[in-house]
């Protein structure tokens, strides 16, 4: 396994989809991180702001609003993510194992 | 054998000593006894044959090791899904977040997407090192290149403190529900999913207890949406119109959609966000079920899947705990005495099931306590599964046998271990009756994103962690947060019965995490054994691995 594994790692296909993954990946996280923490800050720091009408009149409010949009948001970067690793990267990886296979005569 | 079991069971009772002292402290409103309610024990009765018939299918099956752990990896994307959003949204999440919002409006709401958040990051960042690289349970991954005896051990102690916190806090709310609902006694209702739970554990193993939880989860999701739309409905399905007459009539008036007393202190609102968030992510019972699953690509699908179903449910609770606000909050007969605005009937937990009563009768009642207990006795087999395997898998035959132990033993010491779990279970339960055990789910996930997650996290990506440094910061993080839940409010003063907090804050984990994440990287810093350069040195093949999966365990053949 260890031949197998150390010529999958010289493979530059293994480097590209370690590369795309992992920039998808953190990015992704960072996104949720930064706007998930930003609501938490605006709760703790900012609580008025969470309660305030998003336009005059509207029963909609700013709190609610935001944690729709970030329910909604989240799961649709799922689906995102789901959707490049399921297809992409995971045609990726097969090219990278039948390579190793192949030149390994595994 | 029997000093196998010997030591199993000094391990199991020393955990059951850690817990906080007894002491006397103001007892929970013990919930009264109700007449017994006929709709609910019919609906429930066909639940529990359901089930039954599952797990005699799944015994069956479950000869092997692989298939009683993981359902021998042969669950879909879209049946783990929903296992999943079934094992994560316990009884206590339906009835307390109605509750919250019910009485705190829209902090409920920021708590359910603190509880919600954890779910992408578990996609983005662990979905795939975790199938491609663990087996039956999480300790499989930590202990890819550490050693196998340090990690696993302290993966085991952390799981089985996680699992007896969050069995017992579900245990007591199981009893309470289950006299309120049923008119049951207490004792008998514990005994009574004490003992469908070591059915369901030793009997049908992973591929029961997966069933259990889509049936209940497909009860849940439908039973909760089926009361949503019957309470808008008085509301003629507009948002608005919801918001501008409970806001006449809640004694908050519109401040109800401002943050309130739970997240007043700013620490607090930032600590509970962190405990809930990363809590998740090292929850045993929910890692294990990446497992059941036959590649990261279904691994993968079933986070979609099931962040899908919890983010719905969520705002579908939500509007239940608004809609209640009329529904429940106007009604003199679910007050005590008939005093509108004085002390519900049955307790605060009880409000999610008046509303079914008043929106849909005594059937809907009926369906919405049996969809409660269903679920109480699902999270529960969840959990006493992922409390078995951390013995028996890692405990018993990679720590105690190290390596040596034959699959027949190994399942046996599992199954003797769900019965031991039931057995801890129960008699926990009866001893924390009267006790307020609200925080011990919090700890729960405080003592996980303390002990497991950096751990877990920092072994999947960073090459640097060591044995020294992940068992450092494990147990630091584990002793942590289980220190400053005792000397927090909650169990200082509530339970203890002392005058003042010394923790100030109710969630450990924006203190206890960082300080897990700190030691473990500067102790693997520090370690310049041989075995710690051994150990780094195999980080590049267990990454090509945990990327490509090739070399990962295969689902077996079905």
């Amino acid at each position: 396994m260890q031949a197998f594994y150390a010529h999958m790692r010289e493979n530059p296909k293994y480097q590209e989809l370690v590369a795309k993954r992992g920039r998808l990946s953190w990015s992704l996280f960072a996104i949720v991180m930064v706007l998930f923490y930003g609501l938490i800050l605006v709760v703790a720091f900012k609580p008025a702001l969470i309660g305030q009408r998003v336009t005059e009149g509207s029963s909609l409010t700013v709190g609610v609003a935001a944690g729709l949009t970030l329910f909604v948001f989240f799961w649709f970067l799922t689906a995102l993510y789901v959707r490049r690793a399921n297809g992409e990267f995971d045609r990726l990886t097969a090219e990278i194992a039948a390579e190793a296979k192949k030149e390994l005569g595994a | 054998m029997s000093t196998i079991l010997s030591r199993l069971s000094v391990a199991a009772l020393s955990l059951a000593a850690s817990l906080p002292a007894m002491a006397a402290g103001p007892a929970m409103d013990s919930a009264e006894k109700q007449s017994l309610n006929v709709p609910a024990i019919i609906m429930f009765t066909i639940f529990v044959g359901l089930t039954l018939v599952i797990t005699w299918w799944a015994a069956r099956k479950s000869q092997s090791a692989s298939n009683f752990y993981t359902a021998g990896g042969g669950i879909t994307g879209f049946q783990n899904g929903m296992a999943i959003a079934g094992d994560y949204m316990s009884a206590a999440t339906l009835l307390g977040l109605t509750a919250m919002t019910f009485s705190q409006g829209v902090d409920g709401y920021m708590y359910m997407i603190a509880f919600f958040v954890g779910w992408p990051m578990i996609l983005f960042l662990m979905a795939e090192p975790l199938r491609n690289l663990g087996r039956f349970t999480f300790a499989d991954i930590t202990s890819y290149r550490l050693d196998q005896g340090k990690v696993r051990t302290l993966a085991a102690v952390s799981s089985l403190t996680v699992v007896c916190f969050y069995l017992v806090a579900q245990m007591v709310g199981a009893g309470q529900l289950i006299k309120l609902l049923f008119g049951l006694d207490y004792i008998v209702a514990l005994f009574v999913v004490g003992a469908l739970m070591m059915v369901y554990v030793t009997f049908g193993g992973m591929i029961a207890t997966t069933w259990v939880q889509i049936i209940k989860a497909g009860m849940l999701l439908a039973g909760g949406t089926l009361v949503m739309i019957m309470a808008m409905a008085k509301f003629d399905f507009s948002y608005p119109k919801l918001v501008e007459s409970v806001t006449t009539v809640h004694k908050l008036g519109f401040k109800l959609f401002t943050p309130g007393s739970l997240l007043a202190d700013p620490v607090n609102a930032v600590s509970m966000a962190v405990g809930l968030m990363f809590g998740t992510a090292g929850l045993p019972h929910i890692l294990m079920r990446f497992f059941t699953v036959s590649d990261a690509k279904a691994a993968r699908k079933s986070v979609l899947y099931a962040s899908g179903f919890i983010a719905y449910f969520f705002n579908v609770i939500f509007l239940m705990g608004l809609a209640a606000i009329i529904i429940v909050g106007q009604n003199p007969d679910f007050f005590e005495g008939g005093q509108i605005g004085g002390k519900i009937i049955g307790g605060g937990n009880m409000v999610a099931m008046h509303l079914a009563k008043a929106v849909g009768g005594n059937l809907l009642f009926g369906f919405l306590s049996a969809v409660a207990f269903a679920t109480i006795l699902a999270v529960v087999s969840g959990l006493a599964l992922a409390g078995a395997s951390a013995i028996s898998h890692d405990l018993y035959a990679r720590v105690i046998m190290k390596g040596k132990a034959n699959e027949r033993s190994e399942l046996l010491v599992s199954k003797l271990a769900s019965i031991g779990l039931g057995i801890v279970a129960v008699g926990l339960g009866i001893l924390f009756e009267k006790m307020n055990v609200a925080f011990m789910v919090g700890l729960a996930f405080g003592i996980a994103a303390s002990a497991n997650f950096p751990v877990l996290i920092l072994s999947m990506y960073w090459k640097g962690l060591t044995t020294r440094g992940a068992v450092a910061g494990g147990y630091i993080g584990l002793v942590l947060a289980v220190a400053f839940v005792l000397f927090s409010k909650s169990v200082w003063v509530t339970v203890l019965g002392f005058e003042k907090a010394i923790f100030p804050w109710d969630q450990p984990a924006l203190f206890s995490m960082p300080v897990a994440f700190l030691v473990a990287i500067v102790v693997s810093k520090l370690d310049s054994s041989v075995a710690a350069a051994k150990e780094q040195d195999n980080f590049d093949d267990q990454y090509v691995r945990a990327q490509t999966g090739v070399g990962a365990a295969q689902a077996a053949a079905h």
